[in-house]
């Protein structure tokens, strides 16, 4: 079984053995608007819990995509980079960002369910 | 100061409006279908802009006027026909750029469309200028809505009989609901279109009838990538005070008229910089790929030394790339020279090109 959680920041992570699946909420795409640019990390490079992990550009604005938990980069989706616009269409599945190789699963502890996520976002609509 | 809001208001409510907080007024920054399909629905269809925060100014006088203005506006304005248009500025004595606007000559005298971060001070600067000897009026009590984009003329025609006449940078009073319209055939976006200025009580009504027969409501996001599409400058941005008209690139809006006599505040630095040339000037960039430099992004030459600065950047949804202006030392600023931009700490490859980004379809006027 795997378990989707998420963060303050509005990305989501889902965890299967020990390589966990990052992308942003539905939530996130919702207040950016139209994703006209992705940038993604660099596979093979380590990104550590709360750091920047990649860029998303509306047509109005720059926003960091930070990662929720640390770990080396094995995998990124070239398929948002090349159409961003997947990211509004599928965010929360098809639209993944990268998957990392993650060293220290307790970091997944601080992170949200997805109640405890809709009430945040809810609360946090700005 | 407690912010704004437009006669419309209810309506961008009723659409599902994001607003933002600009120049002081609650406005709609885009609706539930977001910024690109607003944007493409203008270019393809016809879309609407809430633009009553622009400034609305009526100046009353004869030829006595129109001989004061031109002590400060670099227009043959003498010739300018009545109900006929004209975009410039308004300088300092250093011709430095203190509002880009449109004045039209009205029966009365002219109307002037300033910009809503500049409005309250551009009347201060030109009551002063003017020795408060004419009636001035920033009217409140008119909403501005621009329609835009190719099926507009017949929409609005629908509504307005008789719109689909004018010319484009040309105007006249029209009648809708029994009451007098003052419609202009211009706007921002490159495309075809009318700005109309209407009584505050009845631009709402208008407005859902141009929805009701095809056209939908676009907010500021959308006529943000429709205008640098378009190359069209957007002050405080691309434009002021530390910029001239011939830097910005604008020297076509100075009548060749009045720079051979050159009694227009900021004359002298106008003249003397298209005599000697200028040290920047305004270019449009183009990045390679799909990187976007906004504004502030520096741009370096090939050998890595820093010759401008990006003013207005972003994703153009018509171009379906990132498109850019900023300004570049002078001998940068020719057509295909390579450029870099500095974008998060990374240098990207970019490219001077003419502007626009997008062709214009306006309908041709009569000047």
């Amino acid at each position: 079984m795997s378990e989707v959680k998420y963060s303050k920041e509005h990305e989501w992570i889902k965890l299967e053995g020990d390589v966990a699946t990052i992308g942003i909420t539905k939530h996130a795409t919702e207040m950016l608007g139209d994703i006209v640019f992705a940038e993604l990390p660099e596979k093979g490079s380590n990104v550590e819990k709360d750091g920047t992990a990649g860029v998303v550009e509306s047509t109005k604005a720059a926003s960091d995509v930070y990662t929720p938990v640390s770990g080396e980069v094995v995998d990124t989706n070239q398929e948002i980079v090349d159409d961003p616009s997947k990211i509004n269409q599928d965010p929360e599945n098809s639209a993944w960002f990268f998957k990392l190789k993650i060293k220290d699963k307790s970091e997944m502890d601080s992170l949200m369910n997805k109640d405890d996520y809709d009430k945040f976002a809810k609360e946090n609509n700005t | 100061m407690e912010t704004k809001k437009t006669s419309l208001y209810q309506l961008h409510q009723d659409c599902n409006a994001k607003f933002v907080e600009f120049a002081g007024y609650q406005m709609p920054i885009r609706y539930s279908e977001g910024i690109v399909e607003e944007h493409k629905f203008t270019r393809n269809h016809s879309g609407i802009f809430d633009v009553s925060h622009m400034g609305q100014l009526f100046i009353y006088g004869g030829d006595e006027l129109i001989k004061d203005l031109e002590k400060i506006f670099p227009l043959d304005l003498k010739n300018l026909k009545l109900n006929h248009s004209k975009y410039s500025f308004l300088m300092d004595k250093d011709a430095g750029i203190q509002d880009d606007l449109i004045i039209t000559k009205i029966d009365e005298g002219f109307l002037i469309i300033l910009n809503a971060a500049c409005k309250d001070n551009d009347f201060k600067i030109l009551k002063e200028l003017l020795k408060e000897q004419y009636k001035m009026v920033l009217d409140e009590n008119r909403s501005l809505i621009a329609i835009q984009g190719p099926k507009s003329s017949q929409i609005l025609n629908e509504i307005v009989d008789g719109v689909k006449d004018l010319n484009f940078m040309s105007g006249n009073w029209f009648l809708f609901d029994n009451q007098k319209v003052y419609i202009t055939r211009s706007g921002y976006t490159g495309e075809d279109g009318f700005e109309i200025s209407i009584l505050n009580n009845y631009a709402d009504k208008l407005t859902r009838e141009l929805i009701n027969k095809g056209s939908k409501l676009a907010g500021l996001g959308a006529r943000d990538t429709l205008r640098l599409e378009a190359g069209l400058c957007l002050y405080g941005h691309d434009l002021d005070k530390d910029k001239t008209p011939v830097e910005a690139n604008l020297k076509w809006a100075i009548s060749k008229e009045r720079i051979s006599k050159g009694d227009f505040i900021g004359s002298d630095i106008i003249i003397k910089q298209l005599n000697d040339g200028v040290t920047k000037i305004r270019v449009g960039i183009k990045p390679e790929g799909r990187i976007i430099a906004r504004e502030k992004t520096k741009i370096f030459n090939q050998s890595d030394v820093h010759i401008g600065e990006i003013t207005s950047g972003t994703f153009g949804p018509s171009v379906n790339g990132p498109v850019a202006m900023g300004y570049v030392e002078n001998e940068f600023s020719k057509k295909n020279t390579k450029v870099f931009l500095e974008v998060r700490g990374k240098k990207y490859a970019a490219n001077i090109c003419s502007l626009p980004f997008y062709k214009k379809s306006y309908v041709k006027g009569v000047n």
